[in-house]
This record gives structure tokens, sequence and C-alpha cells, in this order.
């Protein structure tokens, strides 16, 4: 049989190991072993960014990322941005704004808008649209996503105000 | 007044689907799992057209965790063959996709067999090694190519032609002014959902009963077809509908995996799970569009059309699938559009290539003749030396010519008319909106090194088409509502839409609504969701049902408090009387929930229709174009929810300028498909077209349903080729540039900008 090999990783803030063969990417650890089925897979090459999870804070492709690669890492699914009570800044934003229709690309939209958004909370429009330009949707036409993102700025911003104070 | 009901229809209420999907705890087909679950992947044809000679699995068989290597040789003589759900002509029958290959195969991506394993990887793993030896034939990839036949039966690769329409065009061509003939074509792409489909099917040896989740679109109609390849009971299937990641006419269709997933589910009495990868969605799903047309126009020189000669030519792929000829028997339908013309003949060439086969997606038949009859209307315009504006007011109905019969275009459907409306006030809306008399003079102007051109493009579009949906509704004992409706849920809110409709009909809070769908555990019979027909017809049923619901709850109330109906009233979850005295739902329902079944039958199509206008300019120094503003104004009759129908009209738009400039299905003259992957196969991101707006009018409510609603989903699409293509012509214009053929790629309009260049010199 295929030889396997644990990763210790931390995932929304909790540590744990997954048992995974070295082939398996990040976004099927997530997803099969962690059964964290919010990240989504559209493509499994890279373009669609539907399968987008934060590592160490930066926006990367759970589809071309290895579970092993993820060794001692810190991770943020959609999961961990807020849950069905509890939404988030980010997506309370996206409610409001119908940001999302089918809900299959809004997790990796999440997480990029989160992770632009916590490293630059005033981002300005066209910032916002190059980097959601790696993200595809087939339902909304991106329109009500970049206005639920600029509008989510302000969250951001206040956080950034509080960490500093 | 705080007992004054506050209506939800009409509001842009927040979805109730959304929080859900916004926490990452939707649940989408590769989320399901179960104990003792296998992973199916299928072997595809790697080859356009061939002859399978053998084939060898021993290999895969041998590797571990392998389950089952299924060829046609496992399924039976007789291969199930996928039904024609829609336009079931008789012609098509023998055009019919089987399930699997078995002698021949016909397009690159044709299942040739299913290995089952215990996971995915290992399942592909497995594939690799399956030998299989073809003798290859050579590949239709075009029209006319009559001398290799892709079925043995057939002389050639036409499967149907026909003629129809109304009037005397052959008359009013011959004492017309003005006589203007092109072809045009749309490139052949696909709806591209971002999620790929994918089932799990279970079967329940002891019980004999299947269970397939993942369904969606049309599980009842599906469910027949299955249990007929199957050889089993209807009642002992059952197809559940969950989250589904996309629709837009390609998903939901039977398609051979609808099959051959179960079918590994029985024979290995496991559960089966197969989830599709993108290249394997781009060379299996439905491909549409896919249409050329001669169309020719004839008019009187003032520029009143007299008569509309279009010839459509359709390349369905290498078999004729569920949606059977609805792609260019559309094509061919609004030909005429929204213009008064009283003289019309149209036909029909369905012909076979060895290509993935073609169905639906948004705005069938449609995205495609508005393109080909909106740019022949610019040119006729111009020749006569007629303002286009002025040219479509003076041929667009009048409201006073409503209802207009537009029959015997299809030959297998049944009168029809357009039903109400005012198609100018909405077209002078659109010019409005676009500025058209302020920017009209910047056409073809060079500002800055690129050339503006505005372009117009009015359409007219059916939905909710019959023959009939059901639901029913529950109140719950606690008090809360469950609807379940027949219609299928496909990412565009419809829950939110049938829970606003409940909510009005018996003064429910909508977070006490739970709305189910599209599953065949439902109801006894459902019918589904397509052509715009979910929000009338589901609506609809469900507000029958909501209505006889609301009777009962007004009984049982009298009863309780003691008053006639006439006294009662329906607040907030309670049930008022005039006295004062009052009895909540829950109070009502303690004993024994309450529940009322609805339906609604309708035969007769409602027409929305409306104008689109873009702005755009094009480099001519590399054949960008930049859409710098877009408006699509439509009357939808009524918007159960605006911000949900605004949502799917800018939505819309975005797919059809994919349709227009990126979104391309390439074929070599092998019939390989070129551009299987994401990477090669573009569709819009946020940054290609910032700048849209859709006007969502409620003008002329449909006089054929209770609610009003008109379909919606696909008004956004269907003028976007129309007016798109029309502003680059229009851009163009001053360097002789036509444009006949989408997509609009930089490279082509590179080309056309030299190639007309180059006239011009050789002229001089
Ligand atoms: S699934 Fe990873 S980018 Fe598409
Ligand atoms: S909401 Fe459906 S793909 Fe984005």
């Amino acid at each position: 049989m295929t030889p396997v090999r644990s990763v210790r990783l931390t995932v929304n803030g909790t540590q744990t190991t997954v048992t995974v063969e070295p082939r398996t990417t990040l976004a099927d650890a997530l997803r099969n072993e962690l059964r964290l089925t919010g990240t989504h897979l559209g493509c499994e090459h890279g373009v669609c960014g539907a399968c987008t999870v934060i590592v160490d804070g930066a926006a990367v492709r759970g589809c071309l990322m290895l579970a092993v690669q993820a060794e001692g890492r810190e991770i943020t699914t959609v999961e961990g941005l807020g849950s069905a009570a509890h939404l988030g800044a980010l997506q309370l934003a996206f409610r409001k704004h119908h940001a999302l229709q089918c809900g299959f690309c809004t997790a990796g939209i999440l997480t990029t808008a989160h992770a632009l958004l916590t490293d630059e909370p005033h981002a300005d429009e066209d910032r916002i649209r190059e980097v959601i330009s790696g993200n595809l949707c087939r339902c909304t036409g991106y329109l009500p996503i970049i206005a639920a993102i600029m509008e989510a700025r302000i969250a951001y911003s206040d956080l950034q105000c509080e960490a500093a104070q | 007044m705080s007992d004054v009901a506050k209506f939800l229809v009409g509001c842009a209420v927040e979805r109730m689907e959304d929080a859900r999907f916004l926490s990452g705890s939707g649940n989408f087909a590769d989320d399901l799992a179960v104990d003792g679950m296998l992973h199916a992947a299928i072997l595809r044809s790697p080859i356009a057209h061939a002859r399978i000679m053998s084939i060898d699995a021993s290999a895969a068989l041998a590797m571990p965790g392998i389950h089952a290597v299924i060829t046609a040789r496992d399924i039976g003589d007789a291969i199930p063959i996928i039904p024609l759900r829609l336009a079931p002509l008789p012609e098509f029958e023998p055009f019919r996709q089987p399930v699997i290959a078995s002698d021949k195969v016909r397009y690159v991506g044709e299942p040739i067999a299913v290995v089952v394993a215990d996971s995915r990887a290992l399942a592909e793993d497995a594939l690799e090694t399956i030998g299989i030896e073809f003798e290859a034939l050579s590949a239709v990839t075009e029209r006319g190519a009559s001398e290799n036949a892709l079925f043995d039966f057939a002389e050639d690769n036409v499967a149907l032609r026909y003629d129809a329409g109304f009037g005397d065009a052959d008359a009013a061509f011959a004492s017309a002014d003005y006589v203007r003939t092109e072809r045009f074509s749309v490139q052949r792409h696909t709806a591209l959902p971002m999620e790929t489909r994918g089932l799990l099917a279970e079967w329940n040896s002891s019980a004999g009963r299947l269970v397939v989740t993942g369904a969606t679109k049309v599980t009842f109609y599906n469910r027949r077809a299955l249990a007929q390849m199957l050889g089993v009971r209807e009642d002992d299937i059952d197809l559940i509908e969950i989250d589904v990641g996309g629709g837009f006419g390609v998903r939901g269709e039977f398609y051979p995996e609808d099959f051959l997933i179960p079918f590994a589910a029985r024979k290995l009495a496991r559960p089966v799970k197969w989830i599709e990868d993108r290249r394997e969605h781009l060379m299996a799903i439905n491909h549409s569009r896919d249409i050329a047309c001669e169309l020719s126009l004839a008019c009187r020189s003032d520029g009143m059309m007299l008569g509309l000669r279009g010839r459509i030519f359709a390349d369905m792929g290498a078999y004729i699938r569920t949606n059977g000829g609805v792609v260019p028997a559309k094509a061919a339908q609004f030909l005429p559009g929204p213009y008064r013309i009283p003289n019309v003949s149209v036909s029909v060439e369905a012909f076979m290539t060895n290509k993935t086969p073609v169905g639906t997606y948004r705005g069938p038949g449609r995205f495609e003749a508005n393109f080909f009859r909106e740019r022949l209307i610019d040119m006729a315009a111009t020749d006569l030396g007629i303002d286009i504006a002025e040219f479509r007011r003076k041929n667009l109905i009048t409201e006073q010519e409503l209802p207009y019969p537009i029959d015997g275009l299809v030959p297998y459907e049944g009168p029809t008319s357009y039903d109400t409306g005012d198609y100018v006030e909405v077209f002078e809306r659109a010019l409005k909106e676009i500025g058209w008399h302020e920017k009209r003079h910047l056409q073809g102007k060079l500002i800055d090194g690129v050339r503006h051109g505005i372009g117009l493009g009015c359409f007219v579009e059916s939905g909710g088409a019959g023959p009939k949906e059901n639901a029913a509704v529950t109140l719950e004992k606690d008090g809360s509502l469950t609807v379940a409706v027949g219609s299928s849920v496909l990412g565009q809110g419809l829950e939110t839409v049938l829970g606003q409709i409940a909510s009005d009909t018996l003064s429910i809070p909508f977070d006490r609504i739970r709305v189910l769908h599209g599953s065949t555990t439902l109801l006894d019979e459902g019918f589904g969701t397509y052509h715009s027909r979910a929000v009338v017809m589901g609506g609809s049923a469900v507000l029958d049902a909501a209505t006889r619901l609301r009777e009962k709850i007004l009984q049982q109330a009298s009863n309780h408090l003691g008053r006639p109906n006439s006294e009662l009233k329906l607040v907030n979850a309670k049930v008022v009387a005039d006295n004062g005295a009052s009895v909540s739902f829950a109070a009502l329902a303690a004993g024994r929930e309450l529940q009322a079944d609805g339906t609604f039958s309708n035969d007769v199509r409602t027409y929305s229709y409306g104008t689109h206008a873009a702005h755009v300019t094009v480099d001519p120094r590399t054949g960008a174009v930049k859409v710098l503003d877009y408006i699509a104004v439509e009357d939808v009759g009524r918007a159960i929810n605006p911000a949900i129908v605004h949502g799917q009209a800018i939505g819309a738009i975005v797919q059809g300028l994919g349709g227009v400039f990126l979104d391309h299905l390439i074929y070599d003259d092998q019939g390989q498909l070129l551009n299987a992957s994401l990477a090669d196969y573009l569709v819009p991101t946020a940054s290609d077209f910032p700048v849209l707006r859709a006007v969502t009018l409620e003008l002329r409510p449909s006089p054929s349903n209770p609610l009003g609603a008109k379909g919606a989903g696909e008004g956004g699409i269907v003028a976007v080729a129309a007016a798109t293509a029309n502003a680059v012509a229009a851009a163009l214009a001053p360097l002789n540039v036509e444009i006949h053929h989408l997509p609009l790629t930089p490279p082509r309009l590179w080309r056309l900008i030299k190639n007309a260049h180059a006239r011009a010199i050789t002229a001089a």
C-alpha cells in the first residue's frame, strides 16, 4: 500500500494531526480527513480559487499545496471565519450585498478577501478587483462581491486600530 | 398599526440559504461521505471517432483497492439509451446516446469504462492501466462532411431538417425595396458551473432500493428514466437534491454517469461516489451554442421590415441528448424577436459531428438569434441611412398589437403569442440609461487611440413553461412551516423566494420557514427547474398550497375560538379574532400538524422582454475591447425578490460577455478538444467587466399566473451578444470592419482590422 505520513498542523486555532499519503493535497486533507468541507474544489489545477485557504496569513490554493507541506503551519479555512449563527464582518457584508448565489465559489473568495483585508484594510476598489480576479464565480458577475468586500474594510481597519492600541 | 402585516414579496430580503454557504456548512455532492463508500472514475475516449476493437482491464483489476472495472459488456446486450426529454422529434431517436460506448466512440470524452476503487486516486491510477485497441476513423468536425457518417444507418450526418414560418416570405422578398443577406455564427461554449457534477449512489440490496444523492433540475423525470434502464420500479428509487453549485441549463440533465454510477452501486452492493474533475467536465457536460445562420432581411426603403428568412445550421455534436433539438429550434423561433415582421420563413438543419453533444445553456437559441438579427438590423439601417434607434422604434411591436401571435415557427409546439408588455417604453428606457442622445456622436470616433461604439439589442424571451408544478406546505407541531416543492434549486435563491411567498400568504415569519425542494421523496410528482419556470410554476404552486393551508388554519381557529371565519385574520403566526381573542399557529398544530397540497398548471408561456445597450472602446492596434458601460433593461412582470432578480441579471450579463469575448471550446480537425482546462478555457474574472447595470421593471405582470411573474433568469444574457457586437461593429465601422462571428477575441478583431486595411489599400 501507499506509504502514509503524519502531518501536524493548526487548523482554525486547533492543533491537529492528519495521516495522509504524500500525494494528498492540503485541500483534500482538510475536506476528507478533517471533514472541513467548506473548502471547495472547482478545478484542482490552481485556476478557480475555490479551494483557497489561509496558510500563515497568506491566501494559498489548497489544491496546489500538498498536505505534507503544511507541517507546523497555521491554517484558516472558511469555517474559521465565523459560524452560521455568528457570521463575521465579511460574511455579513456578503449576505447583505447578495454577493453569493450558488455559494460554491464563496469560501475561496471569503478567505482570499480575508487575507487581503487583514494585510491591507484600506485596499481600494482596483486592488480588490485585482486580487479577486484570481477567483472564479459563475453566478454573480462579481459586482456584489466587490461591493461587499469594500464595505467590510471598515471592520478590518478597526481591528488594525485595536491591535495598534 | 403594529398588527399590519409586513409583506415580503417584492422586497429584497436577505437570502435564507446564505448563512450556511457563508460559514462553509453547505452540503454539496463531494461533501457526502458514508460508511463503506467506494469511488468511481471514468475512462473516457481519447479519440474522437474510432471502433473499439478490444478492452483489456486485467492490469487494473490486479491493482490493490480496485473493486471493479465496468464496461459495456458488463451492462449487457442492450445498452440503455438516454431518452429525449424535450422536443422529442422522431428523427432524433436513432441519434440518442448510449450510456457507455460499446463498439464505437464518437467524441473525445465518451465513457468507455468505469473503475470503482477504495479511493478516487486509486481509481484514477487504474484508469491509466486499461488497454484499449482502437481502429481510428476519420473525424467529422464540420457541416457537410458526409463521406464519414457517424452512424452506420445514416447516409450522411444530418439528423434533422425542417422548414417553418408564417406569412409569405417569398412574396415579401420579391416586392421589397431592400434586401440583405449575411452569414453569422456563435462559437461552441458551455455554462461552466463552478461545481462540477457529482453523485452518490447507494443500493440497499435487502430492500431492493436505490438512493441517488446529488440529483437536480428534473429529478422526477430522471427517476423515471433510471428506473426503466435499471429495470426497477420507480418507487424503489429516490433522487435526492442537495446544494447545487450552479446549473445554467447544463446540470441535472440525464447524463451517462446518471446510469453508470447507480449501476456500479447495485453491482457491487456498496455506496459509490463519483465526482467529475474539471477536465472531464469540459468534455462531458453538454456543450451549447455552436450555431451558424444565414439571415436575410427584406425592408421598405423607409425601414419597415417586411420579411425575414433564416437558415439555422446547428452542430449537435456526436449524439442527441435529452434536450433534443431545443437549441436550434429556439434559435429559429426567436429570429424575428420583438419586431413586427409579417412574413417569416425559417429552416433548421441539425447535423452530427465528432464532438461532445449539445444541450441547453442559459438563453438557449436566444443568445444566438438575437445576435444574428440585431447585427443584420444595424447593417440594414446603415445601408438605408436610418438611425439604428429609429429603425428599431419603427419596427418594435406596440402594446396595442399584443397579444401578438408567433405561431408556426417550431413544428413540435402549438400556437403561442407574445403576451403583455410595452416593448417601446423599455427600449426608450435603455436609450436613456446608456445616454444614447448625448453619446451617439461618439460612434466610430477615435479618442486617445481607441474607437468608441454604442450598440443596441432588443429581445423577447419565453419562460415559465408548463405543464405543471406541485407543492405541499405543512404547519409543524412547533408552529414552524415546511414548504416542499417539485422545483429544483440550482443556486438561484429559490428557497428565499418561495419562503417569501409562503410567509406573506400565511403571515408567518420568514425565519420560521424551511423550504425543501427537488427530491423525489417530497411529493408524488414534480416537474423541475428549466426554461425559467421555477418561480412562475413552483412559486404559484406554493401560493396555491399556502392558500389552502390558510383555509385549514382558519377553520381550526374558528372551532377553537368559537368565532366565524369572517371575523378572523392571520397575524404574525397567530389567528386573531375581531373580539381580540387569539390562538397561535403552534397551538393549532400542537396535536397534529396541518398540511395542504397545492398545484399549478399552465400551458401559456410568459414572455419577458427588454433592451440591452453597450458602450465599448476598441483599440485598433491590438483588437482589445473595453466595455465602458453596459445596461440591461428588462420587464419581468413581477420581481418577488428584486435583489435576487437583479443579481441574476448582472450574473447573466457577465456570462453573456464571456460568450462574446472569451468562452470558446476549441476543436482541431481531428476532433480533439484543445482547451479542456480552466487555464485554457477562459471565462470572465472580476477585473474584466467592472461597469454593468441592470434595471428590472415590473410594467406588465403576466396574466398567466397569480404572481404575475415572468421568467427572469435569462433576460440578462439573451441580448448581450447582440448589443456588444453591435457596439464593436459601430466602433470599427470607419475602418470598414463588419462583425459576423463570435467570439470577439483580440486576434480576431485585429485580423479583421488588418484585412480591411489591406482591402482599402488594394482598392486604392
Ligand atoms: S480547486 Fe484549487 S484553484 Fe480551483
Ligand atoms: S456564487 Fe455560484 S459560483 Fe459564485
